[in-house]
């Protein structure tokens, strides 16, 4: 039971993780109907940010509070992901809206690949480590908790609820929504929809930023090619819990967590990613618009 | 009066691919006029509405509003000179509710009197109050039309496109959006540009009224000239008197 529950907790930690990341493929897809490949790049560009930002930190000040050092590498990642998002679906995509539906997703391919190679050539191709920056683990029950799961838990927990309420509750969120379901008359009303887009690459953007960050503290080691298969992962949860649906992608982040440390658990580490693939295979065939997503009507 | 018109469409021309929808199409609307335009399906009068906002773009031609040249402007820069449009198919919003359909209208407006206008919109489409919680997409199409002008009114036009108002709707309702539309003009000198196909209902409200065959503006003229016009009366009027 105490090891059940203990598995639980791990996948908790690491669905939070590719909740996040999934965030911003579900929210690109709803409002421009594509799948930007380059997400899980951007989430790797995130992690690299936050580790340059630590270690620039410790340079400058040797010794810095664990809290504050941890904001400060989200604001600079969220900062340094939030550019480079703009900027590719400025340069990218925005040239290819309105031509035909594989153009931007082989450009997103594309700029997927060019990302990981400059992190490549300008970090370097081996594994970048920081020193654990939190090391405290607690025993309850016999279950052992760390506070770095703790952390992420709670970080992923303020954040979903803050984007909550931008996204339902304010006028940014409605300009979304209204565009995501009618662009046309969206612009009828006076929104600007190039740069309601542009807000939603940024918005996707910093969630991949924190998950970096996250990823960096929880792993304590990131390299150019760490975005590719939690960004893959990331996506299944996204297609998993309905693409186009945000609390479908937290769902699906948290379910491809515990398929993942349960499978590593019980079965064997090795398959652990066959065991997450199979599942989406299965739940494609039966439910071909995820666990909460609408029956997608072809849009013309 | 050509100097003073509050919308002056010249000369337009707009195409659909290679396909030509409008052609030298010639169009005024002065302040607080209401001005109708009728034709049978298909002649252009939805695609004209459009090309006022720049969606579908112009080719040729040139389209100003209160003097400022409007034929290049992004359709939301357009929209934000205070041109209000009900649309063709309405387009509501279907996955928001009511309410914010109305929100998503007064977001010109900051929704600075949001509450003031809602209770307006209210008065006047009663039915709307029941369904402020409802989703765009669950409503009927009376009902949507009935938002979908609404939603325009939200951002307190100075001018109001509205295509088609009474399509799908019971005869009492369009007889009160008629009245509702001929006393925001009366009451607050809103100018109304109007496509109809219930060309008797249009151009009894109207002020003037154009005639447009093919993409073409083939007559002009005062809504009491077209409605004694032989030629309008023979084309949409005998028969198909509402």
């Amino acid at each position: 039971m105490e090891y059940f529950v203990q598995q639980l907790i791990n996948g908790l930690t690491l669905g939070s993780i590719y909740g996040l990341i999934a965030i911003g493929y579900t929210m690109v897809y709803g409002i421009i109907g594509m799948i930007n490949f380059a997400h899980g790049d951007i989430f790797m560009v995130g992690a690299f940010g936050a580790l340059i930002t630590f270690l620039v930190l410790v340079g400058l000040f040797y010794s810095v509070p664990v809290v504050v050092a941890l904001l400060v590498m989200m604001i600079v990642a969220m900062l340094l992901t939030s550019l480079y998002n703009w900027t590719i679906e400025k340069v990218a995509y925005r040239p290819l809206r309105g031509s035909f539906r594989l153009a931007p997703l082989i450009t997103a391919i594309g700029m997927s690949i060019a990302l990981s190679n400059f992190v490549q050539v300008t970090q370097g191709p081996r594994n970048k480590p920081i020193p654990p920056m939190i090391s405290k683990v607690y025993e309850v029950f016999g279950i052992s908790i760390s506070l770095k799961q703790i952390v992420i838990v709670i970080v992923t927990t303020v954040l979903l609820v803050i984007f909550w309420y931008l996204v339902n509750k304010t006028s940014l969120g409605r300009a979304q929504r209204a565009c995501e379901q009618d662009r046309k008359m969206a612009a009828l009303l006076g929104i600007d929809v190039d740069k309601t887009i542009s807000i939603t690459f940024i918005m996707g953007a910093s969630l991949a930023a924190v998950a970096g960050t996250l990823y960096l503290m929880y792993y304590g080691v990131v390299t150019f090619s760490d975005g590719f298969v939690p960004g893959v992962k990331a996506f299944t949860a996204a297609v998993l819990g309905g693409i186009g649906s945000i609390p479908g992608a937290v769902l699906g982040g948290l379910l491809i967590g515990f398929i993942e440390s349960m499978w590593s658990a019980y079965f064997s580490i090795d398959y652990k990613d066959v065991a997450a693939f199979s599942i989406l295979a299965i739940v494609l065939i039966f439910l071909p618009s995820g666990l909460m997503g609408r029956p997608e009507v072809e849009k013309v | 009066m050509a100097a003073k018109a509050l919308l002056q469409v010249e000369g337009v021309e707009t195409y659909y691919g290679n396909i030509r929808a409008l052609s030298g199409v010639t169009v005024a609307v002065n302040e607080g006029e209401i001005v109708a335009l009728i034709g049978a399906n298909g002649a252009g009068k939805s695609t004209l509405m459009m090309t006022i906002f720049g969606s579908p773009r112009a080719r040729t031609g040139k389209i100003t509003f209160a003097g400022t040249d409007i034929t290049e402007m992004p359709t939301h820069e357009i929209a934000r000179m205070r041109i209000a449009q009900s649309p063709e198919g309405r387009r509501i919003f279907p996955r928001m509710t009511v309410k914010e359909n109305l929100q998503m209208g007064a977001s010109l407006d900051n929704l600075q009197h949001f509450d003031e206008d809602v209770e307006k919109m209210f008065t006047l489409f009663p039915r709307l109050k029941e369904r402020i919680a409802q989703r765009g997409g669950t409503l009927s199409g009376g009902e949507q039309q009935m938002l979908s002008i609404a939603r325009a009114l939200m951002a307190r036009p100075k001018l109001l496109l509205l295509d088609e108002p009474s399509l799908g709707l019971a005869p009492l309702i369009v007889k009160q959006i008629f009245d509702a539309i001929r006393e925001l003009n009366r009451t607050q000198g809103l100018t109304v540009f109007l496509v109809e196909q219930n060309a008797f209902g249009a151009l009894k409200l109207a002020n003037r009224g154009y005639v447009m065959v093919n993409g073409k503006v083939t007559m002009s003229g005062t809504g009491k000239e077209l409605l004694a016009d032989p030629e309008v009366r023979a084309a949409y009027l005998e028969g198909g008197r509402h």
